[in-house]
């Protein structure tokens, strides 16, 4: 399966056919959705009940994977190109460092909240804020890591 | 050569053993790690995380706050292992064959 101009998965020879069984195929499609949803429910429900980002982060790639396993390379890949899992997950850590030093450079210590640039936040909301922030970076770097294990497994 | 690694098991096995039989046990009020007065003027460590987690933070979840905020160092350490595993897997995994 060589896909024309647009190069989806860096071996060719790792490219995986979709499964041919449509009950699987519509299954997926209609389930992976939900798990999306769950899992940024769980992500964004972390202040308020067991959650946060590593689970968060733990269900949108089992929704991606789904995907992966069920339709094939060329039909997953568009989705979230292996190319852009690792970049991913470095971006994620570096979101959380980031808002570490910008806290140390706006006057604080290291991942101390009450230093971020926003004044018109109480100190307190600052924080809550501060931990929302960094779970978006735990969430990238947990997702795009076992998704780009997969891939490296996939040899794609 | 395997008597000797047995034996090393068993050894290091005795002395976890000894060791988690002489610890605190849990919950003690009395043991040396709640003896320090914390900023809360309290004898038990965690009082100050437990009495001042809503009010500093605004989050009801104690876990997240003591994770993401008052821990977030040990949590940047996390995710860091976590990427380092993935990189390691990239590197391992993802071998790309030489031409011929």
């Amino acid at each position: 399966m060589s896909s024309g101009n647009v190069e989806l998965c860096r071996k060719e020879a790792a490219m995986m056919a979709p499964t041919e069984s449509p009950i699987i195929h519509l299954a997926s499609r209609g389930i992976s959705p939900v798990i999306l949803l769950i899992g940024l429910y769980v992500f964004f429900h972390g202040h308020y009940s067991p959650g946060g980002g590593f689970q968060g982060g733990v269900l949108l790639a089992a929704a991606i994977l789904l995907l992966r396993l069920s339709l094939g390379t060329s039909l997953s890949q568009p989705i979230m190109p292996s190319w852009i899992t690792l970049r991913l997950s470095a971006l994620g850590a570096l979101i959380f460092a980031g808002i570490g030093l910008v806290a140390v450079l706006f006057g604080g210590n290291f991942l101390d909240y009450h230093f971020l640039p926003m004044p018109w936040l109480d100190p307190a909301y600052l924080r809550y804020y501060g931990i929302l922030m960094i779970e978006v970076g735990v969430t990238i770097t947990v997702m795009t890591t076992l998704v780009s294990i997969y891939d490296d497994l996939l040899g794609c | 050569m395997k008597t000797l690694q047995y034996f090393l098991l068993l050894a290091f096995l005795g002395i976890l053993v000894i060791a988690v039989t002489s610890l605190p046990p849990r919950g003690d009020v009395t043991a040396p790690v709640h003896q320090h007065v914390n900023p809360a003027g309290t004898l038990v460590a965690g009082t100050y995380f437990i009495q001042h987690a809503y009010e500093d933070t605004k989050t009801p979840n104690m876990v997240t706050v003591i994770l993401a905020d008052y821990r977030a160092f040990d949590t940047m350490g996390e995710v860091i292992v976590v990427f380092a595993g993935g990189i390691a897997c990239f590197f391992i995994l993802n071998v790309r064959r030489r031409k011929p």
